[in-house]
């Protein structure tokens, strides 16, 4: 284990300049190292009505009322954890390391070290985070809820989460990822390692709301097994300074089934490089990759790849964006790769402002232009963010009408 | 109602229709005849007021009011209503989304779907992988919710199965009757409609006052509609345009 340590370490230190392959490339030394202690919060609902509002916003529920368990991570220290599902184990990923000694056999083993300068720094760090397991054949009765704040001004924030939904089990996961009021600046780096073991189902939904000049670097790959189940739903509706990330799938096993939904609108100021990616390394195995993306200004990179290595294999990759004034751009990059016989991958990509004749077909009925373009552009993300918590609709619905009327 | 006074419009610069009068009276329910590729469509989305269609001359007047120039919610909004033959597929919104706002409460959305036989579509999104039948369906129940008080009717029993053409035809006419007890009720309560029809199906449903025959961009003549279709259907629309001519 020692050399392991040692082998990481080397890679990670070989890495710390390494630039990423896509988006703005931060200076991460320009940033203070975010506080890795803090105060306890024994309740979510003692944090003051900024802060609930914040939480609300991205989908955490202070009362934590109908959720399984919440975490909450403030900069780099895990400041709240509870949990009332006997059918989930949740705590910090330090804990989690300390409790379990074969932990290690997933921790670092799906995101690599020296992916670049982000994961390095991450590793380099020893970041916590949250640790999500359930156990064989069991079933979380509601969502967990985990929230990754950052809480100080020009600090990075870097986080390793391991989820682990061990056979025929079944978890769902709202991770809100946000900055407190007024903290503008400041990076956010993110690693989540996921298994997801023979027939289980992990559904995760992720919202992202940060501020002007925050830059943002998930790092996620996720790992199914035979018949197992991965769905993700990746939210970004407010501004923010740039969000790169490609969130990966290896779907391993037999009949593994992935589905990736990413809704995001790109404001003025804002950079968003979004990409999923599907591998096919089994057979009959099933992904579909959809993307709805809207720019009122801002920058957008809708990335999608699938790679097709396994029989029988078939994957759906869809992007389509809206561009709503003349200021923003979208660029859509499906890539699609077949290496063996056998397979079916497809993909649509469209980009472009909204149809003229839809939005007078609405306005034929008697909407006025406003509340056919807001109707047009909810049923365009909609497609994006079916299956979603029903109480995280409405927060969307909000943040959508609000778009559109401020066009 | 609806008066329409040398009528020209253009589409990206090409004219498409020409000097055109028409009128539809109080109650009046008025055909719309005329070979394909005539100008029937590009005339009904003209008087509903999308923008792909330029007035260059001429001027619609609705209720009295020149309504030429205004958007299409304006004119929704006083009264007038249309059935698309291909309207555009709208992804992500349902259809019982739309006819919810389009009712503004005022209707019961849900019974109209009933009467339709339209309740299990409620949840789609309007018109995507919808039949020529389950559109024809949808754009009436769309409209039935709406309640204008002038109905523009594009081909509506066309791409409808035989059976189907029945329930539309009968729809249409319960639509247009609504409120009425008794015959002479129609000019005064009744609603107005323009319908295209090349088959004349519909016109087994609804009683239709007056036809206009439309050849090559403009209005050729009007008369019974009954007498009109006869005609059409045992010679074409050949001896119009050389009708005409020699006139």
């Amino acid at each position: 284990m020692q050399t392991d340590k040692v082998s990481l370490k080397k890679r990670a230190e070989s890495a710390v300049e390494k630039k990423a392959a896509f988006g703005e490339d931060f200076e991460l030394e320009k940033y203070k190292e975010g506080s890795k202690v803090s105060k306890p919060i024994e309740d979510l609902r003692a944090l003051d009505e900024e802060s609930k509002k914040t939480l609300l916003q991205v989908g955490i529920i202070p009362s934590e009322e109908g959720r399984s368990g919440s975490l909450l991570v403030l900069d780099n220290a895990v400041s709240h954890s509870s949990l009332k599902d006997k059918n989930v184990e949740l705590m910090s990923t330090h804990k989690a390391m300390e409790k379990y000694e074969w932990l290690k056999d997933y921790s670092w083993k799906l995101v690599q070290v020296d992916a670049d300068k982000y994961t390095a720094k991450t590793y380099l760090e020893d970041a916590d985070g949250y640790f999500i397991r359930v156990p064989a054949g069991k079933k979380a009765a509601m969502p967990v809820q985990t929230c990754l704040m950052l809480g100080s001004k020009k600090s990075t924030q870097t986080v390793h989460n391991i989820i682990i939904v061990e056979e025929g089990a079944s978890l769902d996961i709202i991770t809100g990822c946000t900055s407190k009021k007024g903290v503008e600046e400041g990076i956010h780096l993110g690693i989540s390692e996921m298994y997801v073991k023979k027939g289980a189902t992990l559904n995760f939904t992720m919202i992202h709301n940060w501020a002007e000049q925050i830059g943002v670097r998930p790092r996620t790959v996720v790992n199914v097994e035979e018949g197992g189940t991965y769905v993700s739903n990746y939210i970004c509706l407010k501004p923010v300074r740039s969000v790169q990330t490609y969130p990966t799938v290896k779907l391993e096993g037999k009949g593994a089934v992935t589905r990736l939904n990413t809704i995001a609108i790109a404001h003025t100021g804002s950079e968003l490089d979004l990409g999923s990616r599907a591998i096919f390394n089994a057979p009959g195995t099933r992904a579909e990759l959809i993307s709805r993306t809207i720019t009122i200004g801002g920058r957008i990179v809708a990335r999608g790849e699938m790679i097709g290595n396994a029989k029988g294999a078939k994957g759906h990759l869809e992007c389509k964006g809206l561009v709503l004034t003349d200021k923003g751009s979208q660029l859509a990059i499906p890539i699609l790769e077949a290496n063996v016989d056998d397979i079916e991958l497809t993909h649509e990509a469209a980009v472009g402002k909204i149809a003229k004749d839809q939005v007078e077909y609405l306005m034929a009925r008697g909407l006025t232009e406003d509340e056919a373009v807001g109707m047009i552009i909810r049923g365009f993300l909609d497609v994006g963010i079916r299956g979603i918590p029903e109480e995280l609709k409405n927060e969307i619905e909000n943040t959508i009408t609000q778009t559109a009327l401020g066009m | 109602m609806l008066k329409i006074e040398d009528l020209t419009v253009e589409v990206n610069g090409k004219i498409l229709l020409h000097d055109v009068n028409l009128e539809v009276e109080k109650g009046y329910t008025n055909v719309l005849f005329g070979p394909n590729g005539a100008g029937k469509s590009a005339l009904m989305r003209t008087i509903m007021g999308f923008s792909e269609y330029r007035v260059v001359k001429g001027r619609i007047l609705f209720n009295g009011e020149d309504i030429t120039h205004l958007p299409v919610d304006e004119r929704a909004r006083r009264g007038l209503g249309i059935m698309m033959q291909r309207p555009p597929d709208m992804a992500g919104i349902k259809l019982r989304d739309l006819i919810k706002v389009t009712s503004k409460g005022k209707k019961d959305t849900e019974a109209l779907a009933e009467n339709l036989d339209m309740k299990r579509f409620l949840d789609r999104d309007v018109n995507v992988g919808f039949s020529g039948g389950e559109i024809k369906r949808s754009e009436l129940l769309q409209l039935a919710a709406q309640n204008p008080s002038l109905y523009l009717l594009d081909e509506p029993e066309s791409g409808v199965d035989l059976v189907s053409i029945e329930q539309v035809g009968m729809t249409i006419k319960g639509l247009l009757e609504e409120g009425i007890e008794c015959p002479g009720e129609r000019c005064k309560k009744g609603k107005s409609a323009l319908i295209i029809t090349h088959t004349g199906q519909v016109l087994d449903y609804v009683q239709a006052d007056r036809g206009y025959i439309l050849c090559n961009g403009t209005v050729m003549c009007s008369g019974n509609p009954m007498k009109m279709l006869e005609e059409i259907k045992n010679k074409g629309y050949q001896e119009c345009i050389s009708c005409r001519l020699i006139k």
